[in-house]
This record gives structure tokens, sequence and C-alpha cells, in this order.
């Protein structure tokens, strides 16, 4: 099963609709609420950061029998240093995001700590490739 | 533990929407105005404890399985809010105290820290 959705860049009303429609599909096929809520805390945290970060994006999931993987990819200003944006705590975001409640830099050290595999690449003025694959153990 | 009445009953607080299990006992509590931090937890059975009222705070619930958030200092619940919180099963309470006297009537009642 392949579904896909439009992640609109800046837009915060409406940041978290497509990590709501996983969940929802996820619930549906009865996977452990466990690995749901592991999931969908990253997808959210991968839609937020194209909303806050960049122009607009894709999020691909892809539900297997034994796994679940996600591709959010974007348009946007790219990540320069990917270890330091991995690192908690570093942040580049606006003052509009933080009024959203947002911009601790936690978000990346999250998604790692809440998938079984990450991986991230990004390139500079053109954006950014963020994969997640979860287990359905 | 605490019972949901209880509190909106010790915060003089009104219950936004989600009327129909007040019975029900939380465990823990969690007072933040950073989703980030929010997004962090793994506990269940949890109490929000929030003064930043937009539909993030309701979708951060939403994703992290948390049914109970409390908004403090007076901050009011728009109605898209309370749509989304209804169609999730999240229910929504007002109080007019600040942050720092909510959470210490909700410790004296045995609401614990999640860390
Ligand atoms: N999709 C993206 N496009 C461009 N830059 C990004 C993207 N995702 C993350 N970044 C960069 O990496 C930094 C760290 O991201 P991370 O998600 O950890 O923190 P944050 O989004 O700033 O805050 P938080 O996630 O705690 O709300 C961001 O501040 C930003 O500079
Ligand atoms: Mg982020």
């Amino acid at each position: 099963m392949v579904f896909t959705f439009c992640i609109e860049g800046g837009n915060f009303s409406k940041a978290g609709s497509a990590s709501s429609e996983v969940k929802k599909i996820l619930k549906q096929l009865n996977v452990d609420s466990k690995i749901i809520k592991r999931t969908v805390v990253s997808l959210y945290e991968a839609e937020v950061n194209v909303v806050a970060h960049a122009f607009d994006g894709d999020m691909i999931v892809e539900i297997f029998p034994d796994k679940i993987a996600v591709r959010i990819e974007d348009k946007g200003p790219g990540i320069p240093d990917i270890d330091k944006a991995m690192e908690k705590g570093f942040s580049t975001a606006t003052p509009k995001v933080r009024e959203m409640g947002f911009g601790a830099g936690m978000g990346l050290p999250n998604i790692k700590k809440n998938s079984d595999e990450m991986n991230i690449s990004s390139k500079v003025n053109v954006g950014t490739k963020l994969e997640i694959v979860n287990y359905l153990k | 533990m605490v019972k949901v009445a209880d509190l909106v009953d010790k915060l003089n607080a009104s219950v936004i929407c989600g009327k129909d299990d007040l019975n029900q006992d939380i465990s823990f509590g969690f007072a933040s105005d950073l989703m980030s931090d929010v997004l962090t937890l793994d506990t269940d059975n949890l109490l929000l404890i929030t003064g930043l009222n937009n539909l993030q705070t309701i979708r951060t619930s939403e994703m992290s399985d948390i049914s109970y958030i409390l908004f403090v200092r007076d901050k009011k619940v728009s109605q898209e809010m309370k749509d989304l919180a209804c169609e999730n099963n999240i229910t929504l309470i007002e109080c007019s105290y600040s942050m720092f006297k909510a959470c210490s009537i909700l410790c004296e009642m045995g609401l614990e820290p999640v860390y």
C-alpha cells in the first residue's frame, strides 16, 4: 500500500494533517499502539520541519506486512551541516515558529529515537529527504 | 492518581469538550508551552498542562496519545481546536490560574511528575 500526502510550507494550521491521516490508516490496520505512536510522532516532527523550515514537500508512506517505510521530501533551503542539525538543541527556527510551540532543536533527535532506521540527505538550496523505517514486530 | 472531575472542581475549571468521561483517573502531569518537549514523552495516562492555545497543541496531543489537556492562564480554546479535539476524543479543560498555581494544586492532589 502506498499513500502520498502534500505538505505546505509555512502553513501551521494544516501542519500535522498528513501525520493524522497516517495514524488513522495504521489504527485501521490494527498496528500495535506503541508502534503507531513512535511512527506518527516521527512523521509529525518531520512534517512540522517541512512547514517550519522548507517551502513545500511530500510524505510518501509505504506499508508492508512487516514494516512501514516513509519518505519526506521537500523543496527548501536544505541543511548545510546534518551532523550539527542532529544535535539536541540546534535550531535555526524563526520567532514565528517558536511562537507556535516549536524550535527547540529536539525534532531530529526525537525522530532518531522513535524510528528503527533513519536516513537524512540534503542539498543546500534544493531540499531535504528524510527516510524513516519502523518494523511492525 | 487524580479523578478528572475532582481536578476540575479544585481548579475552578470548566470542561470545554469530552464531558462524558470525567470519572477517569489520570496518573501523570506534564506542564509545558513547548510542543517539542511534549513530543519526547512516552508516558501513558497523562494530563498536559499548557498555556499554548493553538491547533498544534491538539495535534501534538493526538500524535502523543494524550487524552487530557488543561489550558491555564485563562487561555481560551478556539472552535477549530475544539472540533479537532472532539474528533480525537481529547478532553479540553480551561482554567484561569497561573501554570504554577495549577501545578501546585495538582501536585498536592496526587498527580505525579513524569521526571
Ligand atoms: N526539512 C528541513 N529543511 C531545512 N532545514 C531543516 C529541515 N529539517 C530540519 N532542518 C534544520 O535542522 C534544524 C534542527 O531540526 P530539529 O527538528 O531537530 O529542530 P527544530 O525544528 O529547529 O525544533 P523542534 O523540532 O524542537 O521544534 C532546524 O532548526 C533547521 O535548521
Ligand atoms: Mg523540528
